[in-house]
């Protein structure tokens, strides 16, 4: 009788299309019942403090059981996470009690392949991490290269650096204002952002040939001099955007819902953010004046007049005029660079490191085996191990390469700001409403490629 | 050169990294003690902690009375008043590969050390929450180690074809 029923329903037997493993098991936000007290603290975003008092979770935490609390799960494909973020959030009512970031949806191995690539190549690796601020990744990676090379780079191949590292923080923070407008519901912030970040992005690819992953800075100096009537070029980015951050100003920071949502909303003093390791914007905003390239300066930054911005509450709102306030310190900056540009080599003219130019090739027997050596072998390096470290628009972006005397690192590893801005997000959304884990997210600003590398 | 703190446990051993920086050398009873002696000395920051497996570089440049393990964990801490570096180099034995956790000096270590667990297989005692954090859960072995088989996984870069 079963059978003749079950044949009656217009059904088919088909496999489920999800297998049932879509858990990563431990990884996950685990109920409160089945989760260790250090861990549960470490949840609830308890930190140590510089004078060694720790926030005990049970103090400051209502009694709640588990029925209760509703565990949901945010990600990793939403879009307000910029990217593949996940997180877990445990709720009552409309309240985060506990967030968990899960993180690794985007890990590619990168710091893997690094030990693959030459250290010719291993530009074209990194620039793919932030993938928003490519020139800084390239910039610290040539930087620990050169050190370990103990090599000199040629001042405009410095100043061109600056420059475009510059050109590219701004590009990067209006990526972040675009997005941050989005996530509030400002869609013609989105608009914005992208439109004045493409004159930047148009001025790459005139420069370098490309837009996103240049691998313009390379070790030894840049890939190529800078186009003829660069200055003008510059100098319109610089009066356009300049001009437009006023307007952002009107459309943004006097607006009264965004304000709402932005000031008081998340804050974190500046002994949690040391104690996290955070740096950056959010390091700032807290009030600690920490800005690599006036504190611990690498390239000409030494020689630049300008502003480092810091924030006072260390809330959303903070967060925000920092970003918009460092748009305008790089203009600064930028409009710096146009005037001191000193004329000379773009790059180190030591032909161990730097290819020759294709006219000699044809001429010179040398400067042929040169050019093969380099981009077959690579150039090689002496052994021993270094840490470079710059400011990147989301912290400080370190390059930790062990080198053993070949042509390849031996290890590379990038301290990636993102990833350890990260850690400070359970920290930022507790006891705050579900709706402001969006503002969060935004004004923490990850990047997901650089995070799980 | 930056000196040691007065508290550090006594016969750290230390040498000038590329950047004059200072590079220290504790053995694993001395580490947890010295990085805590820096942190009262004024080192607010724990900016950076990774791994490195020395497994084909045995023979790697290392200060008198330094004896190299297969891997080494490479701690950076910051002074913001000082505006200095130091870096700590502990060596950790393949055989028995476990370290103290920082975790409870620098709470910011905490991610870090989860990549180093996942990532090279050193285990960090006393850390609240020791998963893999980059690779799936039910990943097996740790792939920044130098013997872990590149290409051990095939990847089809196209469908399969057909039965056809």
């Amino acid at each position: 009788m079963s059978d003749t029923t079950k044949k009656s329903v217009r059904s088919i037997e088909r496999e489920p299309l999800l297998g049932a493993e879509t858990s990563e098991g431990p990884q996950e936000l685990g109920f409160r019942r089945d989760t260790e007290s250090d861990q549960l603290g470490r949840e609830m975003g308890a930190v140590l403090h510089l004078d060694g008092r720790t926030l005990d979770p049970s103090a400051i935490d209502f009694e709640s059981r588990d029925d209760e609390l509703m565990i949901i799960n945010m990600g990793p494909s939403h879009p307000s996470t910029h990217g593949v973020l996940r997180l877990m959030l445990e709720l009552d009512g409309e309240f985060v009690l506990r967030t968990k970031p899960v993180i690794g949806y985007l890990h590619t191995g990168m710091e893997k392949q690094g030990e693959e690539l030459s250290y010719v190549q291993g530009g074209t690796n990194v620039t793919r991490m932030d993938y928003l601020s490519p020139i800084n990744n390239e910039l610290s990676y040539s930087i620990a290269v050169e050190k370990l090379l103990g090599i000199e780079v040629p001042d405009r191949a410095i100043w061109i650096r600056m420059l475009m590292s510059e050109l590219n923080r701004i590009s990067s923070h209006l990526v972040w204002m675009a997005t941050n407008g989005m996530d509030l519901g400002s869609t013609s912030m989105m608009i914005y952002g992208l439109r004045e970040r493409e004159l930047v992005l148009a001025f790459f690819e005139k420069t370098a040939g490309l837009r996103l992953n240049l691998n313009y800075v390379r070790p030894g100096g840049v890939a190529a001099d800078l186009p003829d009537g660069w200055q003008d070029d510059v100098l319109v980015i610089c009066d356009t955007i300049d001009a437009r951050t006023y307007e952002y100003d009107q459309l943004l920071t006097g607006q009264v819902i965004f304000r709402q949502r932005m000031e008081g909303v998340a804050p974190i003093t500046a002994e949690e953010a040391l104690a996290l390791g955070l740096t950056g914007p959010l390091l700032r905003s807290t009030g600690v004046p920490w800005d690599l390239r006036k504190e611990m300066p690498y390239l000409a930054y030494d020689q630049i007049d300008f502003d480092v911005i810091v924030g006072t509450y260390g809330d959303n709102f903070d967060r925000y005029a920092i970003r918009l306030n460092e748009i305008r310190e790089s203009i600064k900056i930028v409009r710096q660079c146009i005037d001191m540009m000193p004329k000379g080599d773009y790059r180190t003219q030591d032909p161990k490191v730097t290819p020759p130019p294709r006219a000699r090739i044809d001429e010179s027997m040398e400067a042929l085996i040169h050019h093969f050596k380099l981009f077959t072998e690579g150039f090689h390096v002496p052994a021993g191990e270094v840490y470079s470290a710059i400011e990147s628009p989301r912290g400080e972006l370190g390059c930790y390469i062990v080198a053993d005397g070949g042509p390849r690192p031996y290890r590379i590893h990038v301290r990636a700001p993102s990833f350890v801005n990260l850690q400070a997000i359970p920290l930022l959304m507790r006891g705050g409403l579900m709706s402001d884990t969006i503002t969060v997210i935004s004004t923490v600003d990850p990047v997901m490629g650089e995070v799980d590398r | 050169m930056i000196a040691l703190p007065a508290n550090a446990p006594a016969g750290v051993i230390t040498s000038e990294g590329l950047n004059a920086d200072l590079a220290c050398f504790p053995t694993r009873e001395q580490y947890r003690d010295l990085v805590a002696a820096f942190r009262a000395d004024g080192f607010e920051m724990c900016v950076d902690l990774c791994a490195v497996d020395y497994l084909s570089h045995a023979d790697r440049p290392l200060p008198a009375g330094v004896a190299g393990e297969r891997f080494e964990i490479v701690v950076n801490l910051l002074s913001l008043s000082r505006r200095v570096r130091v870096r700590i180099r502990v060596q950790v034995p393949e055989s028995d590969c476990f370290l103290e956790t920082l975790f409870h000096e620098y709470p910011g270590t905490e991610a870090m050390e989860r990549e180093a667990f996942d990532l090279f297989g050193v285990q960090f005692t006393n850390h609240p929450d020791l998963t893999r954090i980059l690779m799936p859960e039910d990943w097996e072995g740790h792939p920044l180690r130098k013997d872990y088989g590149i290409g051990r996984v095939p990847v089809q870069f196209k469908e399969a074809p057909g039965p056809r």
